[in-house]
């Protein structure tokens, strides 16, 4: 066995060129399966890490993974919003122990902003368990503070104390469609969360209100930039609405019988989820995309493994003397085909090898790109089962493919006796 | 003459016949044997059936009726397993040409046997690639960086020598060479098959060397025609 090794090793390094280029296509499929399912459990892992210890969403009706996205993960926008004295009603029900009302709609150079309160930083929790954390600064006290996450300051290089203007909606640039004349000043910077959080700028609810001052048709009334700050400060700025509510209950017992009551809430129609259910929810409608993915680049491997097995088979002829050879000094047909089908899996060993290093190194170098992106952490799936799995499967493959031209080279060592006619 | 030496022939064919599927008879061939350490130049044209005849001797083919007898055990009634190991560990295989397998150095192409035979490995010892290297030496070798070389890189003649180290290695009793010089000219040719005999001399090899050259019959203790013995006499 050792020597057939050693031959099966010695044979592969002599026809390297080929065999290199066969492994890379297997390296490459490999790469292309681990990378897709990294992405997917990647995917997983940071929705299901983003919101934690929150018991209820609640909003306005809509399908449950909308809410669920734009509420949480500030994707796509809400359809319609929460009015104020709806929400004093909900804070103040018995069965719900805390609520953080949220804002959003506004933008700053493409990172989206967040009217809350300080219940926000009280009682949002992400990963298991945790609380946002202030890496410098403090939470926002006066009417224009802003609290921003980790990602805008590092990508907008701002500091404790840096001006920032908001823009309405959520344009990347700021054109005149701004709120220039209401500039903020950052007041703090939260610890990375490898949440959205990261980018996301903070600001009072009050505040939101304050900019919109003018604004209450849609469009910037051409008189807004008339108003002083000190005329904004004397208004009353508490929000006609909020866009969602964050609840967490007294009791958890109760969460069915509240999330039925508030769905059925008289008056202002309004709808409760919870997180995980929603998530779940929005698993199930991936899932199907996913699987199509993963079928695809399971027979982008298979591709792979049959290139092993061209490889092999059209170089059978070239090395017929070979056999023979091996044959002549007391080879058995069994030495032969092992030596075919170990060739064979060598290749699609470190073929799957090569496929899982291209993974890791990819993900080292493009992860914090696809963290800023699109807020999935790719991070924390260094090599793994999946990756040994995939490896012992692949190998597998190969020997089982390598077998084919084996058992040819096999059958033929059989039928040309001593010496091949060449 | 075969001189005298105890126990069975080395290679004692008998009655064989064998014709390979849907062709005519190749070898019909009532006698034929080789006494241990004897040295047999096996004339016959090319096509006669020689290759066929060595396949068979050699437990890769098998015949349709006969016996072939190496050192005393029938060919024909082992198994196929049973012949590989019988050639791996008796026998030693040179042929015409591109002898060597290119991806192994000299010293592992020499060695290769050994890889096949525990009882060539056990004859060898511990030091397989000195004794490649004291073979390869007797062969006239002995260049180092010769040894360093590609085995594609050699000339055939340099070849020719490498592949008869690798029969001769371990000590087989019988060492068979197909046409081994037939890519060589006449004093290299002469010479190889002095330092084959010569060393097979020296293990008590037997040398079954078969070519279609009557002239070397000289070197060789006993000549046989192989046309004279098979009676099939039809080209395959």
């Amino acid at each position: 066995m050792k020597a057939l090794f050693s031959l099966a090793w010695k044979s592969l390094l002599n026809r390297r060129g080929s065999v290199l280029l066969t492994l890379f296509a297997v390296a490459l499929s490999v790469a292309l399966f681990l990378g897709v399912d990294k992405a997917r459990t990647g995917a997983r892992e940071g929705f299901g890490h983003t919101i934690s210890g929150t018991d209820l969403i609640i909003g306005a009706p809509t399908g449950s993974v909308n809410l669920l996205l734009y509420s949480v993960f500030r994707m796509g926008n809400a359809t319609a919003e929460v009015s104020w004295p709806t929400y004093e009603k909900i804070a103040a029900r018995d069965d719900i122990a805390w609520t953080v009302p949220i804002s959003l709609g506004d933008s700053h150079r493409g990172f989206r902003v967040l009217g809350t309160n300080h219940s926000y930083f009280e009682h949002y929790q992400y990963g298991r368990g945790q609380s946002l954390r202030f890496a410098k600064g403090e939470e926002f006290s006066d009417l224009f503070d802003a609290v921003i996450g980790a990602d805008v300051a590092r990508e907008l290089g701002y500091d404790v104390g840096t001006p920032l203007v908001l823009s309405h909606g959520l344009g990347k640039a700021d054109f005149g469609a701004g709120h220039e004349n209401r500039p903020f000043r950052v007041v703090g910077v939260l610890a990375p969360t490898g949440t959205p959080v990261d980018r996301s700028v903070i600001v009072s609810l009050e505040a939101i209100t304050a900019i919109h001052v003018g604004w209450e048709t849609g469009a910037k009334n051409p008189l807004a930039d008339t108003i002083t700050e000190d005329m904004i400060r004397s208004f009353n700025l508490t929000p006609k609405s909020v866009t969602a509510v964050y609840a967490g209950l007294a009791r958890k017992g109760t969460i069915l019988r509240t999330r039925r009551e508030i769905n059925t809430n008289k008056g202002e129609p309004l709808m409760a989820i919870i997180p995980g259910e929603a998530l779940a929810e929005l698993w199930s409608v991936t899932a199907m995309a996913e699987r199509a993915l993963l079928a695809v680049s399971i027979f982008v491997i298979a591709v792979g493994v049959v290139s092993i097995l061209t490889s092999i088979l059209t170089s059978l002829n070239e090395r017929r003397r070979e056999m023979s050879i091996l044959r002549a000094v007391g080879a058995r047909p069994g030495h032969i085909f092992g030596l075919l089908t170990l060739e064979a899996g060598l290749i699609g060993f470190f073929g799957a090898l090569l496929g899982i290093v291209i993974v890791h190194g990819l993900i080292a170098i493009a992860g914090p790109i696809v963290m800023q992106r699109y807020g999935i952490s790719l991070g924390g799936t260094g090599p793994g089962l999946t990756d040994l799995i995939t490896l012992a499967a692949v190998t597998g493959a190969s020997l089982l493919a390598g077998a084919i031209p084996a058992w040819a080279a096999f059958r033929r060592s059989l039928a040309d006796g001593l010496s091949v006619r060449l | 003459m075969a001189p005298e030496t105890p126990g069975p022939d080395a290679i004692r064919v008998e009655g064989l016949r064998f014709a390979w599927p849907d062709h005519p008879p190749v070898l019909d061939i009532e006698r034929f044997n080789v006494a241990r350490g004897e040295k047999l130049f096996l004339r016959g044209p090319s096509g006669s059936g020689k290759s066929t005849l060595l396949g068979l001797i050699a437990g890769v083919l098998t015949p349709q009726a006969g016996t072939i007898e190496v050192l005393g055990r029938n060919m024909a009634d082992l198994s196929a397993a049973a012949r590989d190991r019988v050639r791996a560990d008796h026998l030693g295989v040179i042929f015409q040409m591109f002898n060597l397998v290119p991806y192994l150095s000299v010293t592992g192409n020499v060695t290769l046997p050994l890889h096949f035979s525990p009882a060539r490995r056990k004859a060898v010892g511990p030091h397989a690639d000195a004794e490649a290297r004291r073979l390869l030496g007797r062969l006239g070798l002995t260049d180092e960086k010769l040894l360093d070389r590609r085995v594609s890189d050699l000339s055939v003649g340099q070849q020719q020598r490498v592949a008869a180290a690798r029969a001769l290695i371990g000590g087989p009793e019988i060492v068979i060479a197909d046409e081994p010089t037939s890519a060589l000219d006449a004093d290299a040719r002469d010479r190889f098959i002095e330092l084959l005999s010569e060393e097979a001399g020296r293990t008590g090899a037997a040398l079954l060397f078969v070519s279609h050259d009557a002239s070397l019959a000289r070197l060789f203790d006993r000549a046989v025609d192989l046309s004279e013995i098979n009676k099939a006499g039809v080209t395959a």
